[in-house]
């Protein structure tokens, strides 16, 4: 039962496996965000009170979303390379780094445009923001610490401690509306209930989510192959592999 | 009609660069991922022609 499990720990495996499933996910991806695109933009009515500016939500929730879903992937791939040192566990670590740090990027800069016409200003040491800017920072830490090492497997463990002991900034991230006088809006999608949205402007932020979460499967797919390979040069599999 | 669509009631300064910059985020995890991946093939590809003895 736990057989593709333990294949998880072999390079030739992943790497055969992530290239497999990329063109799948990215095809995925792209039927997913038209959709979402489409019935967002032009499909969607407008906010009772937002009017057309809460249409950004069809970009900004996902990418924060996925902020913080790769944080999570991160963290976890970490934990496992630390705990078991199986090296996939580095590589799937260092290729989800800088994706995360993409999307905390797209949700910072999507959420300012989204503030200034609703609260005013493009920002605000809000505890929303406050603590997704620390998350970008901690992304960009746990790259810079990976690179800063002339010993790649030094750099791969200094890196994976600190993505794990910043996971804890994680649920601050998504609790600090709750936690915290915020101007930030509470949770809309993730959160106990049913979400506070009509199905009109709730199925194109669903299609977008899942076009996000595949879009980054795609990226991920993409990056552990180069990463696998980095660190595999030297093994007889990769002739064969690159062959191909 | 279009130029509704266009205008975005007005919100059009904010939401166009919004889903912008969403697009070139997007773009460049695709662009940066292929280029990672194709700089890796080519150095796998010339560690084992030298490991051949290949190498001019």
């Amino acid at each position: 039962m736990w057989t593709w499990f333990y294949k998880l720990a072999s390079p030739p495996y992943v790497y055969g496996v992530a290239a497999a499933l990329m063109p799948w996910l990215l095809g995925g991806a792209a039927l997913a965000m038209a959709y979402g695109l489409i019935a967002g933009l032009a499909v969607a009515p407008p906010d009772y009170q937002q009017g057309d500016a809460f249409r950004m939500i069809y970009v900004h929730v996902p990418g924060a979303i996925l902020s913080l879903t790769v944080y999570m992937v991160m963290a976890a791939a970490s934990a496992v390379a630390l705990i078991w040192r199986i090296k996939v566990g580095h590589a799937v670590a260092a290729a989800s780094a800088p994706i995360g740090a993409s999307f905390a990027l797209m949700a910072l800069v999507t959420g300012s445009l989204w503030g200034r016409p609703m609260w005013g200003a493009y920002w605000a040491w809000d505890p929303r923001l406050t603590s997704e800017l620390i998350l970008l920072f901690i992304y960009i830490g746990v790259m810079s610490l990976r690179s800063a090492f002339e010993d790649p497997a030094r750099g791969d463990r200094a890196a994976a401690l600190l993505a794990v002991v910043g996971v804890v900034n994680v649920p601050i991230v998504h609790f600090s509306v709750v936690w915290w006088n915020s101007l930030h809006q509470g949770a809309t999608i993730v959160k106990l209930g049913a979400p506070s949205m009509p199905g009109s402007m709730l199925w194109p932020l669903l299609s977008m989510w899942l076009g996000f979460m595949l879009f980054y499967g795609a990226v991920l797919c993409t990056r552990v192959q180069a990463e696998v390979l980095n660190r595999e040069r030297q093994s007889a599999w990769v002739r064969e592999a690159i062959k191909s | 009609m279009m130029s509704n669509f266009w205008s975005m009631g007005g919100y059009a300064r904010y939401v166009w660069p919004c889903f912008g910059f969403a697009g070139v985020v997007l773009a460049w995890n695709l662009w940066a991922a292929r280029r990672l991946l194709a700089g890796a093939r080519l150095r796998s590809a010339r560690a084992l022609a030298m490991a051949a003895g290949d190498v001019r």
